[in-house]
């Protein structure tokens, strides 16, 4: 593909990319100096990153490989892995090598 | 420095390197998109040291090589992390309510869902020094996977990026998996999370959602639910 591009115009839309990713980012957690004391919103809180990172891994996991079946048979190994309390590195890790194995395999099919 | 500030920073660097892994391989797709798109390598780099997220900056540089509008670009990638403002919000009062203004600015950089999930799983109050330590070896991975990706677009084997595609969701899971075993509340907030996401990735019309706004609906659902039904005590103050 042929793009000439005006640069001028792309470092201003980097720069607005770079403002707006950060507004979200930097606004709680510079203004808000107390503790929150309703029982609701602290529980609340205190679940947001568990729903936040299942609902990232279902199903985005499922199509982070080149397929399918390699990306569920590394999932079933993090499952476990974690499962075990393996800490990150290792369920990491063991995931990957889960998918190599897998696609290897799966090349001689 | 003292040993304890040094110790922390240290514990939250070796905290940060399995994300460093999935972003090298995540921010390296970014790199190839770009250079496949005639994008120079420096402009690839700096959309990732200065963005530091991925959702986001992959569609915002996808209306850049559109050529969309400046106010299309900036709502786009708005609304792709507005999540950020709910995690933001988390940490915040997981820090020292007296942590000065220019901390609390470079911590800020480094909220992404990754180092947020990470450093929520610090016991009691986060230390500034722990939470720097744990987003250097990310930002660095970033940078450095996109600067590889968009000059030496075949240096991996396909089979190696294939898999270490998977990294990232591995690491979700030894976040969210081993505490859920004997909390069960949190084990019913990790299922609904994730069949609310699914439903918004399958179903016909919920599918056209942006991803930024699903996982805001998932995060808000879930954590609703599980408030209500499972308060969470109050001793849990300070460790």
């Amino acid at each position: 593909m042929e793009h000439g591009y005006n640069y001028a115009y792309v470092l201003i839309a980097v720069a607005v990319m770079a403002i707006v990713t950060y507004i979200p980012r930097f606004l709680p957690l510079t203004f808000m100096r107390r503790k929150i004391q309703n029982r609701f919103i602290k529980s609340f809180l205190y679940y947001v990153p568990y729903a936040v990172l299942a609902a990232m891994t279902l199903p985005g996991i499922l199509y982070s490989t080149s397929s399918m079946i390699s990306a569920a048979t590394g999932m079933i190994a993090a499952v476990f892995l974690a499962y075990k309390d393996k800490g990150l590195l290792v369920v990491a890790l063991g995931a990957v090598f889960v998918v190599f194995v897998t696609e290897q395999l799966m090349a001689f099919l | 420095m003292s040993s304890d500030v040094t110790s922390a920073y240290l514990r939250g660097l070796q905290n940060g390197l399995p994300i460093c892994l999935g972003y090298l391989s995540v921010s390296f797709t970014f790199g190839m998109m770009c250079t496949e798109n005639d994008l120079p390598f420096w402009i690839a780099v700096l959309i990732s040291m200065t963005n530091l997220t991925s959702a986001g900056q992959f569609a915002g540089t996808g209306l850049i090589i559109s050529g969309g509008s400046l106010f299309e670009i900036g709502i786009t990638t708005f609304v792709i992390n507005i999540r950020y403002l709910l995690m933001s919000l988390s940490l915040s009062q997981k820090i020292d309510p007296n942590l000065p203004v220019p901390q609390r600015l470079v911590m800020s950089f480094g909220v992404t869902d990754e180092i947020f999930g990470v450093s929520m799983q610090h016991k009691g109050k986060i230390p500034f020094a722990y939470f720097f330590g744990l987003m250097t070896a990310p930002f660095w991975g970033w940078a450095l996977g996109t600067l590889i990706g968009a000059t030496a677009v075949s240096l991996l084997p396909d089979m190696v990026r294939s898999a270490l595609g998977i990294a990232i969701y591995g690491m979700f899971l030894a976040v969210i998996i081993p505490p859920a075993r004997t909390e069960h509340s949190l084990a019913w907030v990790i299922v609904i999370a994730a069949v609310i996401s699914c439903l918004f990735y399958y179903m016909p019309v919920l599918n056209r959602l942006s991803s930024g706004w699903v996982i805001i609906i998932c995060a808000v659902a879930a954590s609703s639910f599980a408030a209500l039904k499972w308060p969470v005590k109050d001793e849990e103050e300070e460790a």
